[in-house]
């Protein structure tokens, strides 16, 4: 008994260690940037609105700031909850297809023109482009017996191919213009300037972590497959259903936003997981905490490295990441403990 | 005598063919029974249909009169638990693993387990002996270990029923025995019902109250090991040679099984 009400203890503890580090993160991003701005004299530029530094803070640095948390947390929650509902360390927003799907969308509108019209038309492309791609997944791989997760595994890998050969057929035939506009939107970037964009983003990751922590049990469930988990007396096709239609939107807002950026909801799940264990009740909240932290701390890089100029985030998401996750994983006496 | 699990009629499968046709039989409280068959005679189906993974094409199961299918999950894994060969539990611990036998209880939003979840997990470790590995992973443990921890989750859903597939396969003798001592011990003193599919006809018959053997989809025939176990009906469902003896000790049938070339020499002489 003592060693599970310990075991709640450590949650506790690790999600507070990592709700610290965000606040550091976000401290170090804020300070950061082509002006400095010392920590000690942030209430003193808050209270200058008329300030540079104010202006800076506000319009620039703050919405960059809620954009990377609430993109990070998306992609890393959806990450986690993908793996959970497929029972596959591999799976990831990248791999069903569905950041596929919201590219292929976005390089159809700059393609034809159409992000001229309003600075809604990329965002909205990239999220039905999501969108459909979740629903051509979700459906083919229904059978009659009901839903097969392999199938769905298979589909989406395969949707996945066939939206980015049509992206690379839509490259290929489009003005260098469009083609530097879809390449760098493809390797995926924060700046984004309209503020409703950013609540959007915001509150639609809130509520994804929200409605996801109600089936924190039953993706624990999960965790022993699927007929063991119905055993238990969990109604598992919903719980499945839901959690990927949850995980579906969460990406897709996220890239319809930031656009594509990858390893996030691969990489830090599996190192939450390392670190703490595969109960969800701890993991998702440590998944979208870890996720917000990395993607804070990646896009400080991302705009400091080679100031004035930007690197696109995903560089740096690929880089770090990948790296990260190799020396942890080599370094680590035991493999990827999925379940 | 009204039984405890009754199941009329009833036949399930797959799409395209039935597998189970018609199957018919009862069994009181706190009996344990072992089913037996060849492959593909229908036991594992037939678990599948008691629990509802496959539905009724006719018939009904009942458990002390209520409809085992008209159940909600919920409810059905309160009153029947299941225990697999295999258990891929993977990387959480045997305590995590024996707790999840709580989540048929949980409230709909409940999030943490309570004092008695904590308290019958407690118990059922420590009735199968599994308490002392508490804090071990359960794919680091041998197949035995991770049985009798399936069998503590399964208890901890505090069951009026457990099905129990094949407990023993794979096992060296002292878990056999090991386990089916334990399953024996919870049927007669803690008046479980249980329902166990076995390969083993020596260890159903030493083990078990009544025995159902299936053949081709349906059942041969039930009754107490004794009965059940004669080479006549043995002979014709497994359509092998065997000879039937009686155990010096316990009084139960024994099977002995002879091989080819034994039986070629035995005939010329």
């Amino acid at each position: 008994m003592a060693g599970i009400s310990t075991r709640y203890w450590k949650w506790i503890v690790f999600l507070a260690a990592l709700l610290l580090l965000l606040v550091v993160s976000v401290a170090i991003s804020l300070s950061s940037g082509e002006i400095d701005i010392t920590l000690s004299r942030l209430p003193q530029i808050l209270s200058q609105p008329d300030s540079m530094e104010f202006t800076i803070l506000t319009k620039i640095r703050i919405p960059r700031l809620i954009l990377a948390i609430a993109v990070g947390g998306a992609l890393s929650l959806s990450g986690a909850i993908l793996q959970g509902i497929y029972r596959n360390p591999l799976v990831e927003p990248y791999t069903l297809g569905i950041s596929g799907g919201a590219a292929l969308g976005i390089a159809i509108a700059i393609v034809f023109g159409l992000n001229s019209l309003s600075f809604l038309t990329l965002p909205v492309f990239g999220f039905l482009g999501a969108i459909i791609t979740l629903f051509l997944v979700y459906f083919l791989s229904i059978k009659r017996a009901g839903l097969s997760i392999n199938s769905m595994l298979l589909i989406g890998v395969m949707v996945s191919f066939i939206s980015s050969s049509a992206m690379m057929f839509l490259m290929s035939i489009s003005t260098t213009d469009n083609l530097q506009s879809i390449v760098f939107w493809v390797m995926g970037s924060l700046d984004e300037s309209n503020s409703m964009l950013i609540r959007i983003a915001l509150y639609s990751s809130l509520a994804g972590l929200i409605i996801t922590y109600f089936f924190a049990q039953p993706l624990n469930a999960l965790r022993l497959g699927n007929a063991k988990a119905k055993h238990l007396g969990i109604n598992t096709d919903v719980t499945v259903r839901l959690l990927f239609f949850v995980a579906s939107l969460l990406t897709g807002i996220a890239v319809s936003v930031a656009g594509v950026i990858g390893f996030v909801g691969l990489v830090i799940p599996h190192l939450v997981r390392l670190v703490i264990g595969n109960d969800y009740r701890v993991l998702l909240a440590g998944s979208f905490l870890g996720g917000a932290i990395f993607l804070v701390l990646s896009d400080t890089i991302a705009r400091t490295i080679i100031a004035p100029n930007e690197l696109p985030i995903g560089v740096i998401t690929g880089f770090a990441g990948g790296l990260v996750f190799i020396i942890v994983l080599s370094r680590s006496r035991s493999h990827v403990k999925l379940n | 005598m009204q039984s405890f699990v009754k199941i009329e009629h009833f036949s399930c499968g797959y799409p395209g063919h039935f597998v189970l046709d018609d199957v018919s039989f009862g069994i009181q409280k706190g009996d344990f029974v072992g089913i037996i068959g060849p492959n593909g005679s229908g036991k594992t189906t037939l678990f599948k249909g008691i629990s509802a993974e496959l539905s009724a094409l006719t018939g009904v199961v009942t458990l002390e009169g209520k409809n085992i299918h008209k159940m909600s999950l919920r409810q059905r894994a309160q009153n029947l638990a299941i225990v697999t060969q295999t258990i891929e539990a993977g990387a959480m611990t045997v305590e995590e693993y024996v707790l999840m036998g709580r989540m048929p209880y949980r409230k709909q939003f409940q999030f943490f387990e309570n004092e008695n979840d904590f308290a019958i997990a407690e118990k059922y470790m420590k009735l199968t002996g599994v308490d002392r590995l508490r804090n071990k992973y359960m794919n680091a443990l041998s197949g035995g270990e991770q049985q009798l921890a399936g069998i503590a989750r399964a208890l901890a859903q505090e069951p009026q029923l457990l099905l129990l597939d094949e407990p023993t396969s794979h096992l060296d003798i002292t878990h056999q025995v090991q386990i089916l001592n334990l399953i024996r011990r919870l049927s007669h003193d803690l008046k479980l019902t249980i329902l166990m599919i076995i390969h083993d006809l020596n260890l159903a018959g030493e083990y078990c109250d009544q025995l159902i053997m299936m053949q081709k989809g349906g059942v041969r025939k039930t009754g107490v090991p004794m009965d059940v176990l004669n080479y006549q009906d043995i002979e014709a469902v497994y359509d092998t040679v065997v000879i039937t003896r009686t155990n010096p000790v316990s009084g139960k049938p024994v099977v002995f099984l002879i091989s080819e070339d034994v039986m070629s020499t035995k005939k010329l002489s």
